[in-house]
């Protein structure tokens, strides 16, 4: 009897462990901001829809960085999808570290994905990630505040403009500072500002023989416009600001203008979350007057399959969920459509909707302002806006950053920095053999 | 007036206590009461320290994102785990040095002190492929090894010291007695190292707990601890403050209450042989 009640245990528990054993499960490793915490909300309709179960792991971008860089280097297999950005898709795409997304399916019409999106998350050509959503920057303003100034904001300004308006909104009485921007190390914090920055006056990091370009007058032009900008107009201990930091200073109404990341007009404009959230007005990022490229970068957090994944087939399947139009609608349904990924799909743009929202406009204008294949005034040998797109670019970015931020700080001079940063920048550069 | 003057000083050495005391605490208080505010009150300026509306919104948000108690159970595990097998390789280590010491035997204690120099980074890689190779990425098993010999030259060095405390003649006798190495370690000088190994048990439990490299390195989903649990609430794009500090909360309390309960003993085995 017991021998019978036993055997039937194990059959059962036999059927149950083959069961889960069939049932696929992807894991996916992402980072925490807004977008992609809603996305893990609406998984479950994905799972329902094709039976295939998703782990996240979620992490802080520098740590994301580190780790799935760490992986895919040493072929882990830790992740069947990763959130990566455009600096790592096309050097992981050289080196075949990812699966090209070919073959997507004609729903999911992967012409709708922005042309900047598209080229920059690509090599030579083939598609390696799918951007869930992208950014560009672009000028948030107050408008009461510039009413007041008597200034209006044109749709395309100048430095020149800009530093002006600062200094007419500025009210230390009130703790109002005329301007906000990033002076906070790190590559992908003040460094990508900066580098913005320096194109707009005409400045780029390389020739085209790779020799750095610290030693030339447009970086000289653009760190000394900069930091005299900030001490006369921006925060104090601006040295040590990043987006958060203006974020929250910009929701409490102590800045006039923020120039950032277009994914920051979703957040001055809740009402929720932001004390101006009826007073702000959007513009295109400036440049300085005479050249012809603006400060404005282009990003995308797109998803991407690392070559070795166990799961490939169940990984295509959900980057073609993640990253569809349906997607979108199903966000919009929910939540509104301010609420859905942007900058990643032209039909999104097209939708009437969609363009009842504030800033629609503008950030579709400024992402199509960027061109990574074409970022600065002069020429140069590399991809990229804000970034450059070599393997040696975080580590020597973040070094030079720093060397910026102590200027913020008041530590040492425009000219000591630039010094440091052409001398450091050379020395790597050769190292790694350029 | 002497009795006086000692009163006086004793208030204000309390005073002074209470005033680091309180100082040390206030950045994990700020987190607590940042727990309860709004998203909006958490980065209101100039700050808000009592006067809001408290919310538990935010614990709510943080269970319904997140499987605290995986992230917990995984916590105990590895920092326990790292712990006991620590223990049980550092006591016998520690006698050797304390009771049979040879020429070397500081050498060998700097030495192995000097292993915590390196900054971790460094040896990321060789670990993760070993990792890979063992099969032991996302495990708890992996982790609970790679932290005990992280914490074993402070374990090692904690119980040399304690060992050092007790008198050499005590452990002879009981050899003279008839007792085996074994015995003489487990009967008589565990029993009289009790408050040392116990501080270097809590305290290596709490370095354990603690500690945010390894864990978030070697670790994605099935062995992911508490410092994973945090690092998921942690945004450069988008104030989740009020969120990040419900996750911070619930991840320091449980090591909150062990380091209330067992203070004594901890203040007992550190401060161990300071005075003589």
């Amino acid at each position: 009897m017991y021998l019978k009640h036993a055997l039937r245990a194990a059959t059962a528990l036999t059927f149950v462990a083959t069961a889960a054993a069939h049932a696929q499960s992807i894991t996916i490793a992402t980072v925490n901001n807004g977008d992609m915490i809603r996305m893990q909300g609406y998984t479950d309709k994905f799972t329902e829809a094709t039976g295939i179960e998703v782990e996240w792991v979620t992490l802080e971008e520098n740590v994301l960085r580190q780790r799935v860089t760490t992986d895919i280097t040493t072929k882990g297999g830790q992740f069947d999808i990763m959130t990566i950005g455009m600096y790592e898709t096309p050097i992981w795409g050289a080196n075949d570290w990812l699966v090209p997304l070919e073959g997507m399916s004609a729903e999911y019409d992967v012409d709708d994905i922005l042309p900047a999106m598209r080229n920059g998350l690509s090599n030579d050509g083939t598609l390696y990630a799918a951007p869930f959503y992208g950014e560009s920057s672009m000028v948030m303003y107050r408008t009461d505040l510039m009413e007041q100034a008597g200034l209006e904001m044109p749709e395309a300004p100048t430095w020149q403009f800009i530093r002006e308006a600062a200094a007419a909104m500025t009210d230390r009485d009130n703790d109002i500072n005329g301007i906000c921007l990033r002076g906070k190390a790190g590559w992908g914090e003040g460094g990508a500002f900066i580098t913005v920055t320096g194109n707009s006056f005409g400045a780029r990091w390389f020739d085209e023989d790779w020799k750095p370009q610290f030693d030339q007058p447009e970086w000289k032009e653009a760190l000394t416009f900069f930091v005299d900008m900030m001490n006369e107009s921006g925060p104090a201990g601006y040295a040590t600001n990043g987006f958060n930091e203006n974020l929250s200073l910009f929701q409490q109404g102590k800045c006039g203008m923020w120039i950032d990341a277009t994914v920051a007009a979703s957040f001055v404009t809740n009402p929720d979350d932001s004390t101006v959230a009826d007073k702000v007005g959007f513009a295109l990022a400036p440049n300085s007057e005479g050249v012809d490229k603006r400060a404005n970068w282009l990003w995308a957090w797109a998803l991407a399959i690392p070559a070795g994944t166990q799961q490939e087939d169940a990984a295509k399947q959900f980057i073609e969920w993640a990253t569809s139009k349906d997607y979108i609608e199903l966000v919009a349904e929910n939540e509104g459509w301010a609420n859905v990924p942007p900058g990643a799909r032209t039909s999104l743009y097209e939708n009437p909707e969609y363009q009842k929202v504030p800033f629609a406009k503008m950030t579709l204008d400024s992402i199509l302002a960027a061109d990574p294949d074409n970022c600065c005034a002069q020429p140069t040998p590399y991809v990229g806006i804000q970034f450059v797109a070599i393997p040696e670019f975080a580590g020597i970015a973040t070094q030079v950053s720093q060397e910026f931020s102590a200027v913020y700080a008041g530590q040492q001079s425009v000219d000591e920095a630039l010094a440091k940063a052409q001398a450091f920048t050379a020395e790597e550069m050769e190292a790694a053999g350029y | 007036m002497a009795r006086a003057v000692t009163t006086r000083r004793k208030s204000l050495n309390t005073i002074l206590a209470w005033a680091v005391g309180l100082l040390i605490f206030f950045p994990i208080l700020w987190t607590i009461l940042t727990s309860f505010k709004t998203e909006a009150q958490a980065i209101a300026s100039p700050p808000i320290f009592l006067n809001f509306n408290w919310t538990l919104e935010n614990y709510a948000i943080v269970q319904e994102r997140s499987d605290y108690m995986r992230f917990l159970w995984n916590s105990v595990i590895i920092a326990g785990g790292s712990t006991i097998l620590g223990v049980i390789i550092a006591v016998p280590a520690a006698w050797a040095m304390a009771f049979v010491p040879s020429k070397r035997t500081k050498d060998i204690l700097l030495w192995m002190l000097s292993t915590k120099m390196l900054p971790a980074v460094g040896v990321l890689y060789p670990i993760y492929l070993l990792f890979i190779r063992l099969g032991l990425l996302d495990t708890r098993g992996g982790l609970v090894v790679v932290l005990m010999l992280i914490n074993l030259p402070i374990i090692v060095w904690m119980l040399y010291t304690y060992f050092r405390e007790i008198p050499g003649e005590i452990l002879e006798a009981a050899r003279m007695d008839g007792a085996t190495l074994k015995e003489e370690i487990l009967y008589v000088l565990t029993p009289m190292a009790v408050p040392g190994i116990a501080s270097t048990v809590l305290l290596n439990f709490i370095l354990a707990w603690n500690e945010a490299f390894w864990t978030l390195n070697l670790t994605a989903v099935d062995a992911a601890p508490l410092t994973a649990f945090i690092a998921s609430y942690s945004s450069p794009e988008g104030l989740f403050f009020a969120k990040l500090s419900a996750a911070s909360t619930m991840a320091i309390a449980p090591i909150l209450i062990l380091g209330w309960f067992s203070q004594k003993q901890l203040v007992r085995g550190l401060t161990f042989g300071a005075v003589k």
